[in-house]
């Protein structure tokens, strides 16, 4: 079902809406937020130079820089007394990264996530497990509040007490999970230990992911564990835009629809800053339209994916960005290759007798660097050949995707450690 | 006839190999031989056990990769040349032995324990001949 009539609106409509919200936001932030005035001065550029959405480009960028520089409110374009929420990043380098909403900020919020919950196939009839841990990270509250508007049943759970989670599930027949894939994956993993088989005994249809990235591997591994009947999808967002539902999959899982009444979405080359053109790979940069606390303009995501203008199947107009292919600051450099972490994981997914789990470590070794992959071995054998074709099969693999040798160390299940939020599966120890 | 034998992956690690007897004694698992091969990463730990079942779940229950495989054991006489003719009449026929390792259980008795991807055909071999292989229940009450 399309929640809302501004996912099918024409181009010209769309067009129409957000440059009038654009031309608004930018003379309200010139107004309001000195850091903002100052940029777009620097840039010699006043708000009325904005007649087009070609002119967006010429706006200047911000980053996670600008936000921590002027923590915590001073890119806020309302005074404190009109905000309703604060959300803050959970700032492992640096001062956390903090986001306010004013009312019309989180009916915005709520609107958005209903939507992308909609084309995930949620619907009223639904009772959804929220496996997102609540607190300062927007990733539980955003989808409750979402899909409490499409009148779900909310079983707020957060994270953690792996057991318990099963438990409810079973016991209130939970339809609709939301998590991270890889907290999916282990819920399943903890189900089977307590002798509930996710396929059968649970009555879960619908994922809704996030957070994390999935990949086509990852979707293909909740179907092994939850059933091919489920419909997986992902979501994207992050709480500097807003939290959850700048954009999500519909039932045909081919890019995620951006809410383009309310962001717009640019790809640049990451070196260079220059825009590219559709269907180009590159960093997704994201101007909040229609935000009254904390709207940002031409945000860097550092998220790497292409965009598309073309109509979906599903009957919305919506431009959509492909599922992510990695994070620009998540890029390792090995021996002057650049690997995603997400390509490591593709290898690990498709070798039989693996689990899903897998640790990335990068180290320096004299002048070189040295890459070793640790990966669970699923199924048990005592037959040395089977494991040397196992480790072999990731090894070739890996050559062949990343041009690079990578040392393969087998380990017994449950050896690597699991995840509740976003999953840590790379080490890289050339820092210290 | 052949017996179970009780398989373990264990990484090349410092105490891992303690681990998986810690947890063997832990319930009471009685072990008559042992085979460790390794490479430079990992090795598989082979055990002949008096109860290789309840060996295998205790072992997956904590954690370990850990199955059962069918082996056959054969008492050779303690005399030499004994090992030599009984691996005479399986390769006549073009048996193959994947690996093996010595069993004793006190007194003169001593068996071998091998593995070997014709294992109907091994048997039968073994049983034209009149040679003794040990079964499960065999290797029970030796423990």
């Amino acid at each position: 079902m399309i929640f809302a009539k501004e996912e099918t609106l024409s181009r010209a409509e769309i067009e129409k809406i957000q440059l009038e919200r654009l031309k608004e936001t930018v003379a309200r932030v010139y107004e309001k937020v000195p850091p903002y005035r100052k940029k777009m001065e620097d840039a010699g550029l006043r708000p009325e130079d904005i007649r087009s959405l070609s002119d967006l480009s010429r706006l200047p960028f911000v980053t996670k820089q600008d936000l921590r520089d002027n923590y915590p409110f001073g890119l806020f374009a309302v005074p404190k007394e009109e905000l309703l929420r604060i959300h803050a990043s959970s700032g492992t380098t640096g001062k956390p990264t903090v986001v306010g909403y004013t009312k019309g900020d989180m009916d915005v919020w709520t609107e958005c996530v209903s939507r992308i919950a909609c084309a995930g196939g949620a619907t009223s009839k639904d009772v959804a497990q929220i496996c997102f841990g609540y607190g300062m990270f927007t990733g539980a509250l955003g989808l409750h509040y979402g899909l409490e508007n499409i009148g779900a049943t909310i079983v707020p759970s957060s994270t953690g007490n792996s057991e318990k989670q099963i438990m409810f599930m079973k016991d209130f027949g939970t339809t609709l999970l939301v998590a991270t894939p890889s907290y999916a994956l282990r819920l399943a993993e903890v189900a089977r230990g307590m002798g509930v088989d996710p396929k059968t005994d649970l009555n879960v249809k619908i994922g809704l992911v996030g957070s994390e990235l999935l990949t086509d591997a990852m979707r293909d591994e909740m179907h092994k564990w939850w059933g091919d009947d489920m419909l997986v999808t992902s979501n994207y967002g992050m709480s500097e835009l807003m939290g959850p539902g700048v954009s999500g999959e519909c039932e045909y899982m081919d890019g995620m629809h951006i809410n383009e009444d309310f962001f717009i979405p640019e790809i640049i080359d990451p070196e260079t800053g220059e825009v590219l053109p559709e269907g180009e790979w590159g960093e997704l940069v994201i101007t909040c339209i229609k935000k009254e606390a904390l709207p940002l303009i031409r945000y860097r995501t550092k998220d790497i994916t292409r965009l598309t203008y073309e109509k979906c199947k599903c009957g919305r107009t919506t431009c959509r960005m492909a599922n992510l292919s990695g994070r620009s600051d998540d890029m390792l450099k090995i021996r002057g290759v650049n690997v995603f972490p997400s390509q490591i994981e593709e290898v690990v997914l498709s070798v039989e007798g693996l689990g899903p789990h897998y640790e990335i470590i990068v180290e320096r070794e004299g002048y070189s660097d040295k890459l070793t992959i640790r990966v669970e071995l699923a199924q048990a054998t005592d037959s040395f050949g089977v494991l040397e074709r196992i480790s072999g099969a990731v090894k070739n693999k890996l050559r062949v995707v990343l041009g690079l040798d990578a040392k393969i160390m087998l380990e017994s299940p449950n050896t690597l450690a699991r995840f509740e939020g976003k999953a840590k599966r790379v080490r890289d120890l050339r820092l210290k | 006839m052949t017996a179970k034998q009780l398989s373990v992956f264990i990484e090349n690690r410092q105490g891992r190999l303690g681990e998986v007897l810690h947890v063997l004694k832990e319930h009471n698992i009685n072990i008559l031989s042992t085979s460790l091969a390794d490479t430079t990463e990992y090795g598989l730990l082979r055990l002949i056990v008096n109860d290789p079942e309840a060996g295998r779940d205790a072992l997956i229950d904590a954690g370990f990769s850990s199955m059962l495989a069918d082996v056959l054991i054969i008492k050779v006489p303690h005399v030499a040349g004994g090992l030599q003719n009984v691996l005479e009449l399986i390769a006549e026929k073009n048996v193959s032995v994947e690996y093996m390792y010595g069993l004793t259980a006190g007194g003169n008795d001593a068996s071998i324990v091998i593995k070997t991807n014709e294992l109907p055909l091994a048997t039968e071999i073994l049983a034209k001949a009149g040679i003794t292989t040990l079964t499960y229940e065999d290797i029970a009450k030796m423990a």
